[in-house]
């Protein structure tokens, strides 16, 4: 097991630029997501740790070592693909032991490894089986074996579960956390799903366009998003965002509602500003409460624990999560009160201004 | 719902029946055709266990199959033997030169990313455009200058060199498709370049490889032209050449050499019937996925 330091990495692709200088800590037995839209550079960034590619600038360490011209067998690593990449003409016990009889693993040892890894993900009497003959989820388990067999001082997972259908993903999202708790190896995983990496992480690096955004534990990355990006990144529904300005009571929108806020941030008011609520720090007033916002019912979606309304309000769609049940028609009329408390602020940039 | 489905009911049932029409129609015609296929071979056969006189008394009678004097003579009292040997080793040289240069270059051509790969590839591609026959001259004056000519080398150093665009050309168009983290994950595995080519690629193309193997080996053994350019020692002589030795300026002993035809025609029957499989699974790979 080892730490790895990612030090002011970057990768150009010729003149096109698509990672531009990161800067990610992780330590020893950690597990770490990097998540973020498709072409944030999250999965490159993933290959260069791999040393699939090559780092056009700054340093990767794995340990105490600099990695960045060393090939990928000697990094000591292991990986598991988003296609699972089995080897299709070998057996499962074949596919596992692959990495080991390269390396001249005596073969006592290595079926020993192989049946031990088996068992742990439940593979046994899969073993002489053709990748073919296996169901998506089995592919995914053989794929981690493989990677498990090898002991490695760091996991790579590039969107390990893409390919499954939703249940599956939800199993096996579990699945993998608990494997990590019981290795405790460093593992780096690459997601574009947010869920999943709320879910299973320890550390969060959320990327955009090959910057890191914000680095941190997945509740405090929900409950005090750097900038306007993570926050409507992280969280589903999505965050909302309503567009004002500065006043003496709080927030003021263009109608002339004014949304009061709890800790005044201190900058002169007239300033335009940003106001993010989440969907579910947001609940139903009677209609003309002072401080809420006033909205149109759009559409109702019901998913039996609670309720997604989405509202026409001014400025766009407002996104509501609403435990309780309620009889609302499209058309009606409401007005929807934020809990101040929870209210986010973000500058004309999109940068968080500190008010909570 | 009954009455909207009612239609496409009908509708399914009409597509049915006209694709089983269609594949009936089909089915003729392929039977048809495979007895036009069959006739020369099957003529063939029969001629070689029969006596010259047989054949023009009764041409498609079925002959006595015990009477293998024919055989008997072709491989006890000419050079039948030595032609076939030659044979063997030319073409087995020559597919075996073609599999191995082929699948290097077009795994060079289509895994590495480089500059020259498209250029390479078009050389190669270049080859395949040009009937090699249109260059005989020079290339007789190339391998005299070598000293190969009347040698079996003569004809498996110009026979790789037909086979090798159309094996590049196959073998670099599968390889490509074949997936790039299959190749990352052997290169994490901790895989030699050489050995994710052995151990990963290789056993994946088999198929294009028995393609490329089938293609090139039927025109190579059947090949006429070449031996009788290159060739003059009887002892360097291949099947095809060989057997026109078998027709006399007056008198042609034409059971002997239906026989010595049948004997040339098995060894490449075989070798299809046995590759057919991969063969076929080669030439619809990617159709249907």
């Amino acid at each position: 097991m080892a730490n790895v330091s990612i030090r002011d990495v970057r990768k150009s692709f010729g003149p096109v630029s698509i990672i531009k200088g990161v800067n990610v800590d992780i330590e020893d037995g950690e597990f770490v997501i990097l998540v973020g839209p498709s072409g944030c550079g999250k999965s490159t960034l993933l290959r260069m740790i791999a040393g699939l590619e090559d780092i056009s600038g700054g340093e990767i360490r794995i340990g105490p070592r600099v990695v960045n011209d060393v090939p990928p067998k000697d990094r000591d690593i292991a990986m598991v693909f988003q296609s699972y990449a089995l080897y299709p003409h070998m057996t499962v016990a074949e596919n596992m032991a692959f990495s080991l009889k390269l390396k001249g693993t005596p073969q006592a040892e290595q079926k020993k490894r192989v049946a031990d890894a088996a068992a742990s993900l439940g593979l046994t009497p899969l073993l002489d089986r053709y990748p073919r003959q296996l169901s998506g989820g089995q592919r995914q388990r053989v794929a981690m074996g493989r990677a498990i067999v090898r002991d490695p001082q760091v996991f790579l997972f590039d969107e390990p579960l893409s390919n499954l259908d939703a249940k599956l993903r939800v199993a096996m999202r579990a699945e993998i956390k608990e494997l990590h708790q019981r290795l405790k190896t460093t593992t780096v995983y690459v997601t574009h799903d947010q869920i999943e990496a709320m879910t299973m992480a320890d550390k969060i690096v959320v990327m955009h366009d090959g910057v890191v955004e914000q680095i941190g534990a997945p509740l405090e990355l929900y409950d005090r998003p750097a900038n306007r990006f993570v926050a409507g990144f992280i969280g589903s529904p999505s965050m909302n965002f309503i567009d004002g300005y500065l006043d003496a009571g709080g927030l003021a929108l263009p109608s002339g509602t004014v949304l009061p806020l709890d800790v005044r941030p201190a900058i002169s008011a007239g300033t335009k500003l940003t106001y993010g609520i989440r969907p579910e720090h947001l609940q139903l007033a009677a209609v003309g409460t002072p401080g809420a916002i006033p909205a149109t019912v759009s559409v109702i979606e019901p998913t039996g624990a609670d309720t997604t309304l989405i509202a026409k309000a001014e400025g766009g769609n407002v996104t509501v999560v609403l435990r309780e049940r309620f009889h609302l028609k499209p058309g009606e009329a409401i007005a929807l009160k934020p809990a101040s408390s929870q209210a986010h602020l973000f500058d004309d940039a999109g940068v968080r201004v500190a008010s909570t | 719902m009954t009455i909207a489905f009612a239609p496409s009911a009908v509708s399914a049932q009409s597509d049915t029946s006209r694709s089983i029409s269609f594949a009936f129609l089909a089915q003729i015609i392929l039977i048809l055709n495979s007895f036009i296929m069959l006739y020369p071979v099957v003529v063939m056969v029969f001629s070689a266990f029969k006596s010259t006189g047989e054949i023009f008394e009764h041409p498609f009678a079925i002959p006595d199959f015990t009477q293998v004097q024919n055989f008997a003579r072709v491989l006890g009292e000419t050079s039948m033997p030595t032609y076939f040997l030659n044979s063997i080793v030319v073409t087995g040289a020559s597919i075996l030169l073609i599999l191995v240069l082929g699948t290097m270059a077009g795994y060079a051509v289509a895994r590495y990313e480089s500059r020259t790969n498209t250029f390479i590839l078009l050389f190669f591609l270049a080859g395949l455009m040009l009937p090699l026959k249109l260059a005989v001259i020079p290339l007789f004056i190339l391998l005299r200058d070598l000293g190969l000519l009347d040698s079996r080398w003569s004809l498996i150093v110009t026979y790789t060199a037909i086979g090798l665009p159309s094996a590049v050309f196959i073998m670099a168009g599968f390889l490509r498709s074949l997936p790039s983290e299959l190749e990352d994950a052997a290169r994490i595995d901790g895989a030699s370049e050489p050995r994710i080519m052995w151990s990963v690629m290789l056993p994946l193309a088999r198929p294009p490889m028995a393609i490329a193997a089938i293609q090139n080996a039927v025109p190579i053994w059947n090949d006429f032209f070449f031996p009788l350019v290159f060739i003059q020692t009887d002892s360097a002589k291949t099947l095809p050449q060989g057997l026109t030795s078998f027709m006399g300026e007056y008198t042609t002993d034409w059971g002997m050499l239906f026989a010595g035809l049948t004997i040339a025609a098995a060894p490449i029957t075989l070798l299809y019937i046995a590759l057919s499989r991969q063969f076929i699974q080669g030439m619809t790979a990617g159709a249907v996925k």
